[in-house]
């Protein structure tokens, strides 16, 4: 079994960190894990990160060395099966501004592109960076797409871009550097809806394109 | 109800922050000086998390519509009511029609203004606090502008009694624990961490304090995969400058993190204003959680008598 190593982050936090490579299987674990250390007493908040996981506790409730033998009791109990998170359609309009850049970067044409983009089964690894924005692995090797040289000042909320190996969805209007490829009516974020996300850490995506 | 004549450089509504949703991406957000807001709540009769007005460098004038009970925390700066001196730290009644404006601070950065009863605004995601980045939360989710109108919960009973605090020690002096990162810096960097005196850079904001200083080299350069990030966590780029997270910071990061803020001493970075010099004071994990439990204890302690005063 891979080993967890667990570090201090401050007095309010550990963290606990896999060896590389990521693998989907390591980063199931990794969401057990969170589910498994969220019932705990003074446990706060539980933030997957790629291959590692957060854990933010109250230090005058709970003792950290405790924690941390729960963490790696856990850890060393057999991984349960784990059911896939839901399945989430997102209804893709494929007119980005860089989809002919991606296109021929890759060698292909922008209807394949679409084709494929919409062939890919996507997991979401962990959210971070914005509210809702979704770490999303499985993109098909043959779009990776290198970022923009020049990053835009605004991608517009509901952007679907490529940039390197990732592919993903702009919760929010923001600065960024990602080739866009199309984009989504869907809401990623409502901070009106409880939850406030579309996406959680291991739910599956997939495109759907729809026309205008 | 609260007007706002006067926002000054950035004012927003701030509680304790919004935990629970950063496995969502969500900032924590929330005061930067929680000791300053905790403290004014308790003066004027409320919970120590109610939501109060957070003033970045003073320069605000707010006109009060209502008769109620205020307490001006944080700030080391003059406060006036009506052009009459207001001791910041104490509990002042406020009649209708009333004026109060805070100057701008001698040496600190944020100035609080507690009311009793609270603000009357709706929860966002269980908190009053404004995410600026995300756009919600507060008032529209955006910073107060002049003219903006708070709404205040009503109260049958106003709080009584002349009652104020000591403010405590403030120093530009902050205590941290090493980082998971903290062995991968070079000797050097590492002793340079400790001795310097860094400056608060004009980039900075709530998210975070971008700090002018040596260059901290890495022994070993390989990149580290996206992780959670908290306030207090000083995470260091590849030129070398530290950015010192706050309550506005993002959830995860990828850079390494030579050391982190203790809990009990987050309030004093709140107060430091931009080029100032900080200094980095080592500590332990056991000392860390002492100055916690003091902070809470004397908190509780001042709830206590108050309930006994009044």
């Amino acid at each position: 079994m891979v080993p967890l190593s667990i570090h201090p982050l401050g007095e309010t936090a550990l963290c606990c960190t896999l060896p590389a490579p990521l693998s989907l299987a390591q980063q199931q674990r990794i969401w057990q894990l969170a589910a498994g250390m969220a019932v705990m007493e003074g446990v706060q908040e539980l933030i997957p990160g790629m291959n590692n996981l957060t854990l933010v506790f109250d230090p005058l409730r709970t003792d950290p060395a405790e924690l941390a033998a729960a963490a790696l009791a856990l850890w060393a109990s057999p991984p349960r099966r784990q059911a896939l998170g839901r399945l989430v359609e997102i209804p893709v309009t494929y007119d980005g501004p860089d989809l002919g850049d991606v296109a021929a970067h890759c060698g292909l044409s922008a209807d394949e592109v679409v084709h494929r983009h919409t062939q890919g089964q996507y997991v979401v690894y962990f959210i971070g960076f914005q509210p809702g924005f979704a770490y999303l692995g499985g993109l098909d090797e043959s779009l990776q797409t290198p970022r923009r040289a020049e990053p835009r000042l605004a991608v517009p909320a509901g952007s679907v871009g490529i940039g390197g190996a990732q592919t993903g969805i702009y919760p929010q209007a923001t600065p960024g550097g990602w080739q866009l490829i199309g984009r989504t009516a869907l809401a990623l974020f409502d901070p009106r809806a409880e939850p406030p996300t579309l996406l959680a850490p291991g739910d599956r995506v997939r495109f759907v394109a729809v026309p205008e | 109800m609260i007007e706002i004549v006067r926002a000054g450089p950035l004012a927003t509504v701030q509680d304790l922050g919004r935990p629970g949703w950063r496995d969502r991406g969500l900032s924590l957000c929330g005061a930067l000086d929680e000791f300053a807001l905790q403290a004014g709540n308790l003066l004027v009769g409320n919970a120590p998390g109610a939501a109060g007005l957070e003033f970045t460098l003073g320069a605000a004038t707010l006109r009060f519509h209502a008769d109620t009970c205020i307490a001006v925390t944080g700030t080391d700066a003059d406060a006036s009511l009506d052009g009459r001196p207001l001791r910041p730290w104490w509990r002042q009644r406020v009649r209708a029609g009333q004026t109060l404006k805070l100057a701008a601070p001698r040496e600190r950065m944020r100035s609080y203004v507690a009311v009793a009863g609270g603000l009357d605004l709706p929860l966002a995601l269980g908190s009053l606090s404004t995410d600026l980045k995300g756009g919600f939360g507060g008032l529209d989710g955006r910073a107060l502008r002049d003219g903006d109108r708070l709404p205040l919960n009503p109260l049958p009973t106003l709080p009584a009694g002349k009652v104020g605090m000591r403010p405590p020690d403030w120093t530009p002096t902050v205590r941290v624990l090493p980082g998971p990162e903290h062995d991968d810096f070079t000797a050097a960097a590492r002793e340079a961490f400790w001795a310097a005196d860094w400056t608060v850079t004009p980039q900075s904001n709530r998210m975070g304090y971008r700090l002018a200083g040596p260059v901290l080299a890495r022994e070993r350069g390989e990149e580290l995969a996206s992780h959670g990030v908290l306030p207090g966590v000083i995470q260091v780029p590849p030129a070398g400058q530290p950015i010192v997270l706050l309550a506005d910071a993002q959830t995860t990061g990828g850079y390494p993190k030579i050391a982190v803020v203790i809990r009990a001493d987050l309030w004093k970075l709140g107060q430091l204003r931009l080029g100032a010099r900080l200094r980095f004071l080592p500590c332990t994990p056991a000392e860390a959680l002492a100055a916690l439990r003091e902070q809470r204890l004397l908190l509780e302690q001042m709830r206590m008598a108050l309930c006994m005063s009044t």
